[in-house]
């Protein structure tokens, strides 16, 4: 480590050259990204351009038919651990059990990163889930599940963010607490890569935009 | 202080603070206890079909203690071996599911952990209760009293080796249709030896012979399994989890 890596601003995630297949789709090619902190990128194109297939071959959770992810400078798969340490990835599906309530989800998918049910249930009623914390969630709506797994981005201390559609199915309260959560991960040395179909106006950061579209 | 600064490694390259290797299993253990209990169906359906099936036996062949007692231990086997195989395509499916599964193959620590942690939540709903009922089937079979322990044993060694084998076959069939099916296929290779030397210690003992060379054979089937089986399954996971979106 000399002084002067320690200096340069090293992207925390890059992906060089990926490319990926979906059947008969080359959904991308060749694509080179890199995100380091206090940045925002967006994911954006339209239904099948890969948006999702790219975040989740970011994180590993869909193959790459070409193309290497490094994690601060090391491919993925050397510094596996240490990269999903690092990580909080939000897909389409709620990522929570049914059969638990909410904040038993939450104790669950917490692990290290805090025992404390007083932050638990502060932030449940913050996403206006107070009166369903003993509800188990498969009794929830879509979008209340939704704003259950949403408590970790309070909750949970990562340094990268990456969120599919983290807007689906929220109402103006949602959208401004995820709108906050995001701002405040970027501007505290984190970065966030999430997809939308909805503009997304950050307050004091502006995001790169990444448009996927069809390749013919 | 200020030169150990200057050298210190990047401060997010020290993951010493994760839970512990202990905490992961026991984490996950409560976690699927928690979430099974209140699905009682999915795991009392195969208990039930093992108290069914054993007692159709009787029925079927006639009360004949000699028939019976002879064919006891067979059974007895055959059926907890057919109720776990039924129990095994809940494992992972719920997780696979709602989207927990991917969460796991993205959590800290070894995944390997977490699968055994699973298993053994899967085992004392699904395997202990086998054990547990084993002795009042026997009766109805007509084994011989002497032979229950062994049975016990075996069961206990049994059970808990099949639960892990299950879990690999469990983890590369999870969200293919009808994976049942499949998953008993791929894992009967590795579930027969364990059901001929159990069934096997059984009649040994029913016999008044020693059963020790059967039962050693499944503690080391076990042993095996334990050290092999969560490794193949988180492996399998990644690649399951890897095939959605």
């Amino acid at each position: 480590m000399t002084a002067e890596s320690v200096e340069a601003e090293e992207p925390l995630l890059e992906g060089r050259g990926l490319s990926a297949w979906r059947g008969e789709n080359l959904l991308f090619d060749e694509l080179d990204l890199s995100i380091g902190a206090g940045e925002v990128l967006q994911l954006a194109g339209p239904n099948g351009s890969g948006k999702s297939t790219l975040l989740r071959a970011l994180v590993g959770l869909a193959e790459l038919d070409e193309g290497e992810v490094r994690w601060r400078g090391r491919p993925v798969r050397r510094v596996r651990d240490a990269f999903h340490a690092e990580l909080l990835y939000l897909g389409h599906k709620p990522g929570i059990s049914g059969a638990l309530d909410p904040r038993e989800n939450l104790r669950a998918l917490l692990g290290a990163d805090g025992d404390e049910a007083t932050r638990r249930t502060a932030t449940l009623v913050e996403l206006g889930l107070g009166a369903r914390l003993d509800v188990p969630c498969r009794a929830l709506s879509a979008g209340q599940q939704r704003r259950v797994a949403l408590a970790r981005l309070r909750l949970q201390r990562r340094t990268l963010w990456l969120l599919d559609e983290p807007l689906t199915a929220l109402d103006a309260a949602g959208l401004d607490w995820v709108r906050a959560r995001i701002v405040e991960r970027a501007t505290s040395g984190g970065a966030v890569i999430y997809t939308t179909h909805q503009p997304l106006a950050l307050d004091g950061v502006r995001p790169r935009v990444l448009t996927l579209g069809r390749i013919a | 202080m200020s030169s150990a600064d200057r050298h210190a490694p990047h401060p997010r390259s020290t993951i010493g603070a994760g839970p512990s290797l202990l905490a992961i299993v026991g984490g996950a253990v409560a976690r699927d206890l928690r979430i099974r209990i209140r699905a009682p169906g999915e795991w009392l359906n195969p208990l039930v079909f093992f108290v069914i099936v054993v007692t159709l036996f009787p029925l079927g062949i006639g009360p004949g203690p000699a028939t019976l007692a002879l064919i006891a231990p067979g059974v007895l086997w055959i059926s907890a071996l057919l109720s776990l195989l039924l129990s095994f395509d809940g494992l992972f499916a719920a997780d696979h599911r709602d989207g927990t599964l991917e969460q796991l193959v993205l959590g800290e620590g070894p995944l390997s952990l977490v699968v055994l942690g699973k298993v053994l939540a899967h085992w004392l709903l699904s395997g202990l209760p086998l054990i547990v009922l084993c002795p009042l089937l026997a009766v109805l079979m007509q084994l011989p009293a002497e032979a229950l322990p062994t049975l016990a044993a075996s069961l206990a060694l049994g059970t808990l080796a099949l639960g892990l084998i299950g879990a690999v076959g469990a983890a590369l069939t999870v969200g293919v249709n009808h994976g049942g099916v499949l998953l008993s296929l791929l894992v009967l290779p590795l579930t027969t030896p364990v059901l001929i030397f159990g069934a096997s210690a059984t009649a040994a003992a029913a016999q008044g012979f020693a059963a020790g060379g059967q039962l050693s054979l499944l503690a080391a089937i076990l042993a095996s399994a334990l050290a092999l089986a969560p490794l193949a399954a988180s492996a399998a996971l990644r690649v399951t989890a890897a095939s959605d979106g």
